[in-house]
């Protein structure tokens, strides 16, 4: 092999570098590192799997009833959720930022819901006109 | 008469293109898609209309109670100039005023009464029988309901504004910007829109589709409700149910209805 020299250790350098990010956490003791979310009380609509796997299944399913099929509400063994992002998810997931955001950072991706549905954290940049949606 | 080659060819080559014509005409016409969008507008059981009386909205003055609530609830951004004065190329409508002449074109003449010119009418989505907005969206993204209701999937607009376009009645507006800086109070109950959506009035879908605690029907679109409290210029309800408020005033009334000739068959009656 011609240049044995300098090839040799170059590959060593970009193998290095490359798996910097695998050693760095292995050496920090990260590897194991999920996210931590904010599980509050109480029944979700499916189970935990099937909602890690598929939420945006359901939510995807969910948007396609409410707005095609005007259908607002489902009954999960006699309780009645509504179907909707601000008014059912969050309705328990109180925090975006805390359940959300956590996984999506985390795996860098950006669900462009948040564009028009109403995290409730913005409630203290609009204020709420509660007794108009009331009626 | 003796039938030579060429003038057999000539025949049937014209009997061809008659037959086949014909045919395209027939297909070009669309009657067929009208035809079964009949079917499904007379088959089905609910079909909402809405019935404005003119003269006791016009009555209130400048009254814009039904326009605001609407606006409000529905998270409609207010977008005006630096100069506070409304910005006519970038305003996003659902239900505001129009005068007479510009509402009820086929209505107007050089000898239009003085209490007609001028006169402010309310305006909004028609929530037509034949949708042409439907029609031209080549994303299925606004459709109509078997209740009758066009509504839009904000989801699936991708900004083309052809059903802008396509709208006789002027009742779209496009979101140019990120509507939110303009949206002065947020209702939990309805998301708002983003930038490069079109939008318009869904005849109140999120609030037909609860019911009332007391009565168990479906609650009434903001606006009637809210010009009941003033002026009952305004009466909703299912065009397919013979007891119904709207069946009840429309028997009662002699109606028009914005450019009917143009066969969109609007859902929106006028007593003038």
């Amino acid at each position: 092999m011609y240049d044995a020299g300098k090839i040799i250790p170059g590959l060593l350098v970009f193998l290095g570098l490359i798996t910097f990010p695998v050693w760095y956490n292995a050496k920090t003791g990260k590897t194991g590192y999920t996210p931590e979310l904010e599980i509050p009380e109480g029944k979700c609509v499916a189970s935990k799997t099937y909602m890690q796997s598929s939420h945006m299944d359901l939510l995807n399913d969910w948007r396609d009833r409410v707005v095609r099929e005007g259908e607002r509400y489902i009954e999960v063994d006699g309780k009645e959720y509504e179907m909707s992002l601000t008014n059912g998810c969050l309705e328990c997931h109180t925090k975006k930022s805390e359940f959300c955001d956590k996984c999506h950072d985390y795996v860098g991706v950006k669900p462009y819901c948040w564009d028009c549905h109403l995290k409730r954290e913005e409630d203290e940049l609009w204020p709420s006109t509660e007794e108009n949606s009331s009626n | 008469m003796a039938v030579d080659r060429r003038k057999f060819l000539k025949l049937a080559g014209l009997t061809a293109l008659g037959a086949s014509g014909s045919q395209c005409l027939d297909l070009l016409s669309g009657s067929e898609v009208l035809k079964a969008a009949d079917h499904a507008v007379n088959t089905s059981k609910t079909r909402w209309a809405m019935v404005i009386d003119v003269k006791a909205c016009s009555a209130r003055g400048d009254c814009t109670r039904c326009m605001d609530v609407c606006h409000q609830v529905h998270a409609v951004p207010d977008i005006r100039l630096k100069n506070g004065e409304v910005d006519k190329q970038h305003e996003v409508k659902w239900l505001w005023k129009e005068n007479f002449e510009k509402a009820l074109p086929s209505q107007d003449h050089q000898f239009l009464g003085k209490g007609l010119k001028n006169l402010p009418v309310l305006v909004l989505c028609n929530h037509c029988d034949h949708p042409s907005c439907v029609r031209v969206c080549p994303t299925k993204a606004t459709f109509r309901r078997h209740d009758g209701i066009v509504m839009m999937d904000y989801h699936r607009c991708i900004g083309c504004r052809y059903c802008v376009a396509a709208c006789p009645y002027g009742s779209r507006s496009f979101n140019w910007s990120d509507p939110r800086p303009h949206i002065k109070a947020v209702d939990k109950n309805f998301p708002t829109r983003t930038k490069g959506v079109v939008e318009k009035c869904n005849f109140c879908a999120e609030r037909l589709a609860r019911r009332d605690p007391v009565t168990k029907k479906p609650l009434e679109p903001a606006c009637v409700v809210a010009c009941r409290e003033v002026c009952n210029a305004l009466v909703f309800g299912n065009l397919n149910d013979p007891s119904s408020d709207v069946r009840r005033v429309l028997k009662a009334n002699y109606v028009i209805r914005r450019k009917p000739e143009l066969g969109t068959n609007p859902e929106v009656y006028y007593i003038v």
